[in-house]
C-alpha cells in the first residue's frame, strides 16, 4: 500500500533559496532565448482568475486589517507640471499623518514627485518614515538618450531621493531590442546602488499578457527591486489581470533567483474595494512575504482618502462624508 | 534542495467568515408534487427528507411520488399538451420563456441559496455559474421559440408530446433549465423528476412556473427515488425520456424503453482527459486542471478527472498543482471564500473514498490537501494521485468526486491513445500554445466536447454530450432542439 501523504508544508507556499543567483547572458541573443522559454500566458485564463479572486469578501478583522495594510503601502504621488512646493508639503503631511485626529492610522510608504521637488519633499519629511520616491529617467515617455536619463536619476539622488521610478524604453522593447531595455535597467541600477529601483513597464503600451511578462523580467533580470505597472499618464494604467502576470512573475523570479522583487500597482486604483482586490491577489499569489510595503504598493492619490473613509465606516459603523478628510 | 529557504505562505492572511444568510431560501417545511399547476400531495401522504450535506439537517421534506402519483403528472402533462400548448404559437410561448428567465434572474439570490443549501456547492458557484446559467438557457431558447422552422429540421417540426425528464444532483436547477427549455421552446409538455437528493430548487421553479402564468400541467414536478423515476420511464403515455445521470441507470432506462415508441437522449457518466502540452501557459494550466476537477467537489459528468501532461513538465506541473490544491478553501459552501463543499451524500462520499482506497491499494502516490475538514457533514479533501497508470482503477472508473489522476505522455500520439483509451468519451481538454497541435489532437480525440486552454466552461448556444458509454443526444444550441422535435 503507498504511504497516504499530505501535502506538506514547505510544498504550500513560495519558495525562495537562501542563496541569491541571478542568471546572467553573454549577449542579447541568450537574453531573448532565455525570456522566450519563459513562455506565453493565455490572456483568458488570467482574466477568469481575477474574475474569481476578485469576489473574494473580505469581512470584519479581516477587512480592517487590510485597509490599514493598503494605508502603509501607498505611495502618495502628484506627478503634475503644476506642482509647487506648497503642494508637495501638503500631500507630505498627509503621508505622515493620514488622519490627524487618529495616530493610530499608519503613515503612507512614501510620497512620489518629480526631480526637482525631491529637495524640498526631503526636507518637509525630515526623519519620518515615508520614504521620497521620485520618477526620472525622462518620465513619463522615457524618450531622451541614456545620458540624459541617468543624470536624470543622479540629480534625483543628489536631493535626496529613497526610490528611484524610471521608465523602460517602450519603442525599443516593442522594436524587439530587448537587451537596450534591460542595458538601460542596469545602467540606472548601477547609479542607484543601494537606492531602490522601481521600473515602470507601462503595460498600457506594451497591451499583451506575454508582454508584461517578458517586460518583467527583464526588469528583474536587470536588477530591478521593484516592477511597476504604470505612469498613471496614459489611457489604461494598471488591471487586475496585469498584476496577477507580473505578481506571478515576481513569485517565479524569486524562487529561480533567490531574489525577491516588488510589485507596484500605479493609475487607476482609486477606491478600497479595488485595493482589496489587489491585496487579494497578492495572498494567493505571493504570499505574506509580499504582504508589506516592502514588496507591494499603490502609487496613487485619491485612493488614500478612501481607504480613510472606510477605515471610519468600519470602526464607527456609520458612513462618513469625503470632506471629513483632508483634500490632498 | 539542501539549503535553507524561506518560504512565503500562500493566504496568510485569513479571510473572516463571510457567510450568505439562509433564511434568503425562505423554505417551507414540506412540499408537495407539482402537478397541473398546483402543489398536492402524494396519493400515500408520504413525504421525505431533503438534506444539507454540509450539516446533516433537514431542510425540508418532499413528496415521494408513486407510480400512480407519476400517472396523474403524465395525464395532466398529455391534457395540457393536447389542449393547450399544442395550440399556443411559438411567439407565445416564447414570452412564458422569457418571462420564466427574468424570474429566475429576479430571484436569483434565493435560488442560489437553495441550491447551495440543498447539494452542498459553494455560494460563489450557484451564485455566479448554476444561476446564471440557469437563466441564460430560458433566454436562448425562448428565442427559438417562434423560429423551429428555420432551425434545420425541416420546414415544420413538431412537437414529440409528453416529455419524461430526470435530472441529477449534481446541477439541480441548471439541469432542470438544460431539460426544460428546449422541450417547452419545441411545444413540448414536460414531466420533470428531480434528483432524491436535491429537489428543492426544482420546487422554487415550480413557483416561479406559477408566478409567470405558465399554462397549468404544461410542467409538472414529481420529487422522488429510483422507483419514482422508473414508473416515469415504464409510463405509456410518456413520447420521450432525457435522463442525465450515472451509466448504470442509463443503460437500465435504454433496455426499459427497447421496443416502445419513446425517444431517449441520455447524458451520462465521463472520465474527462485533461492534455497539456509542454508549452502550455503552466500557471492559467494550473487553474484550468483545479476547475476542470475541482469545480463542484468534482461532482461534474464532464470533469477533468484524469490529467495527462507530457513528461518534460510533469514535475513541474505537479508542484505547483499541489501547492495550489492546498491552497484552496474548503468548508461551509454558504461562505462566500468557500471554493469547495461538501459532498452531496453519505453515500456518494462512501463511494468517492472507497475508490480512493483503491488509487492507493494499486500504488499510485496520493497527496492530500491538509485542510481542515467540519466535524459534521460530508467532506472529503481535495485529492490528486500521481503515478497512476492506465490500469488503475481510478484511471478508468468515474469517481466523481474531488479526486484528480496523473498520467503522463511523451507525445501527442501517446497523449491522444491515452485520452481515448476510456469507455467513456464526454468532455476533454487541450493546452497549448500551439494552435495547430491543438486542432491535429481535437480531431482525434473521440468525445463530444473539447476545450482548448480552458475546462468546464458551458454557454446555452453550444451543443453539449457524449460518445459511447457517455450517451447519446445533444443539449444546448440549435442541436438541443432536435431532442424535442419529430425530425
Amino acid at each position: 500500500m503507498a504511504p497516504l501523504r499530505t501535502i506538506e508544508a514547505r510544498d504550500r507556499g513560495v519558495l525562495v533559496p537562501a542563496r541569491i543567483s541571478v542568471p546572467t547572458f553573454a549577449d542579447g541573443g541568450e537574453l531573448r532565448r532565455f525570456v522566450y522559454a519563459l513562455g506565453g500566458v493565455d490572456a483568458v485564463g488570467v482574466q477568469g482568475r481575477v474574475a474569481t479572486l476578485g469576489t473574494r469578501s473580505l469581512k470584519r478583522a479581516t477587512k480592517t486589517a487590510a485597509i490599514d495594510l493598503a494605508i502603509s503601502m501607498v505611495d502618495l504621488t502628484t506627478l503634475e507640471g503644476a506642482d509647487t512646493p506648497g503642494r508637495v508639503s501638503s500631500l507630505c503631511a498627509k503621508a505622515m499623518r493620514p488622519d490627524p485626529r487618529d495616530p493610530s492610522v499608519p503613515s503612507a510608504a512614501a510620497v512620489c514627485v518629480y526631480p526637482d521637488l525631491v529637495a524640498h519633499a526631503r526636507h518637509v519629511l525630515g526623519d519620518s518614515s515615508v520614504a521620497v520616491a521620485s520618477v526620472a529617467t525622462a518620465f513619463p515617455s522615457g524618450r531622451a538618450s541614456l545620458d540624459v536619463k541617468l543624470l536624470d536619476v543622479r540629480d534625483a539622488l543628489a536631493a535626496g531621493a529613497d526610490e528611484i521610478d524610471m521608465v523602460i524604453d517602450r519603442g525599443a522593447f516593442l522594436a524587439g531590442r530587448w537587451s537596450q531595455v534591460f542595458d538601460e535597467i542596469a545602467a540606472v541600477k548601477a547609479t542607484c546602488g543601494a537606492v531602490h529601483l522601481k521600473v515602470i513597464l507601462e503595460t498600457g503600451e506594451l497591451v499583451t499578457y506575454d508582454n508584461v511578462k517578458r517586460a518583467s523580467w527583464l526588469a528583474m533580470l536587470a536588477g530591478a527591486d521593484f516592477i511597476k505597472t504604470s505612469t498613471g499618464k496614459v489611457g489604461v494604467n494598471a488591471t487586475l489581470p496585469v498584476a496577477l502576470v507580473m505578481l506571478e512573475a515576481a513569485r517565479d523570479f524569486a524562487e529561480q533567483t533567490g531574489r525577491l522583487v516588488g510589485v507596484k500597482v500605479a493609475g487607476g486604483v482609486r477606491t478600497t474595494k479595488d485595493a482589496l482586490k489587489y491585496l487579494v491577489v497578492v495572498n494567493e499569489t505571493t504570499g505574506a512575504t509580499w504582504m508589506t510595503s516592502q514588496y507591494f504598493r499603490f502609487g496613487a492619490s485619491s485612493l488614500l482618502n478612501d481607504l480613510l473613509m472606510q477605515r471610519l465606516t468600519q470602526r464607527t459603523g456609520a458612513y462618513v462624508r469625503p470632506d471629513e478628510f483632508s483634500g490632498d | 534542495m539542501t539549503e535553507p529557504s524561506h518560504t512565503s505562505p500562500l493566504g496568510a492572511l485569513a479571510y473572516d467568515a463571510a457567510p450568505e444568510s439562509a433564511s434568503i431560501a425562505h423554505l417551507a417545511p414540506s412540499y408537495g408534487l407539482f402537478l397541473d399547476g398546483q402543489f398536492t400531495p402524494a396519493g400515500s401522504h408520504a413525504q421525505f427528507a431533503s438534506l444539507n450535506p454540509a450539516t446533516e439537517e433537514t431542510l425540508a421534506t418532499v413528496a415521494l411520488a408513486s407510480a400512480s402519483d407519476v400517472d396523474r403528472a403524465v395525464v395532466s402533462a398529455r391534457r395540457a399538451y393536447e389542449r393547450v400548448w399544442s395550440k399556443t404559437t411559438g411567439a407565445e410561448r416564447a414570452k412564458y420563456l422569457f418571462r420564466i428567465a427574468r424570474l429566475i434572474q429576479e430571484r436569483s439570490r434565493e435560488l442560489a441559496v437553495v441550491e447551495t443549501l440543498d447539494n452542498g456547492k459553494p455560494i460563489r458557484e450557484s451564485r455566479d455559474v448554476d444561476v446564471p446559467l440557469a437563466a441564460a438557457h430560458f433566454f436562448y431558447y425562448a428565442g427559438w421559440a417562434d423560429k423551429l422552422e428555420h432551425s434545420g429540421f425541416g420546414p415544420h417540426p413538431r412537437p414529440l408530446g409528453v416529455a419524461g425528464q430526470i435530472i441529477p444532483w449534481n446541477f439541480p436547477l441548471l439541469m432542470a433549465a438544460w431539460k426544460l427549455a428546449p422541450a417547452l421552446a419545441a411545444g413540448n409538455t414536460c414531466v420533470l423528476k428531480p434528483a432524491e437528493t436535491t429537489p428543492l430548487s426544482a420546487l422554487v421553479l415550480a413557483e416561479i412556473f406559477q408566478q409567470a402564468g405558465l399554462p397549468d400541467g404544461v410542467v409538472n414536478i414529481v420529487t422522488g427515488d429510483g422507483t419514482t423515476g422508473a414508473a416515469l420511464v415504464d409510463h405509456p403515455g410518456v413520447d420521450k425520456i432525457a435522463f442525465t445521470g450515472s451509466t448504470a441507470v442509463g443503460r437500465m432506462i435504454q433496455e426499459r424503453v427497447a421496443g416502445s415508441a419513446k425517444r431517449l437522449t441520455l447524458e451520462l457518466g465521463g472520465k474527462g482527459a485533461n492534455i497539456v502540452f509542454e508549452d502550455a501557459p503552466i500557471d492559467e494550466v494550473i487553474e484550468g486542471i483545479v476547475d476542470g476537477i475541482f469545480f463542484n467537489q468534482g461532482h461534474v459528468c464532464c470533469a477533468g478527472s484524469r490529467l495527462l501532461v507530457q513528461e518534460s513538465v510533469a514535475d513541474e506541473v505537479l508542484r505547483r498543482l499541489l501547492r495550489r490544491v492546498d491552497q484552496l478553501r474548503v468548508g461551509d459552501p454558504m461562505d462566500k471564500n468557500t471554493d469547495v463543499g461538501a459532498i452531496n451524500s453519505a453515500a456518494q462520499l462512501e463511494r468517492i473514498r472507497e475508490l480512493a482506497a483503491w488509487g492507493e491499494r494499486e500504488g499510485a502516490t496520493r497527496y492530500t490537501s491538509a485542510c481542515a475538514l467540519p466535524d459534521k457533514g460530508y467532506w472529503f479533501a481535495p485529492t490528486v494521485f500521481a503515478d497512476v497508470a492506465q490500469s488503475h482503477r481510478i484511471a478508468r472508473d468515474e469517481i466523481f468526486g474531488p479526486v484528480l489522476s496523473v498520467l503522463t505522455f511523451r507525445t501527442p500520439d501517446e497523449a491522444v491513445a491515452k485520452a481515448n483509451n476510456s469507455k467513456y468519451g464526454l468532455a476533454c481538454g487541450v493546452w497549448s500554445e500551439k494552435g495547430s497541435r491543438t486542432l491535429w489532437v481535437a480531431q482525434r480525440l473521440r468525445a463530444g466536447v473539447i476545450w482548448a486552454n480552458t475546462y468546464n466552461k458551458f454557454d446555452p448556444t453550444s451543443p453539449f454530450g457524449g460518445v459511447r458509454e457517455s450517451g447519446f443526444g445533444r443539449e444546448g444550441g440549435r442541436q438541443g432542439l432536435e431532442a424535442y422535435l419529430d425530425v
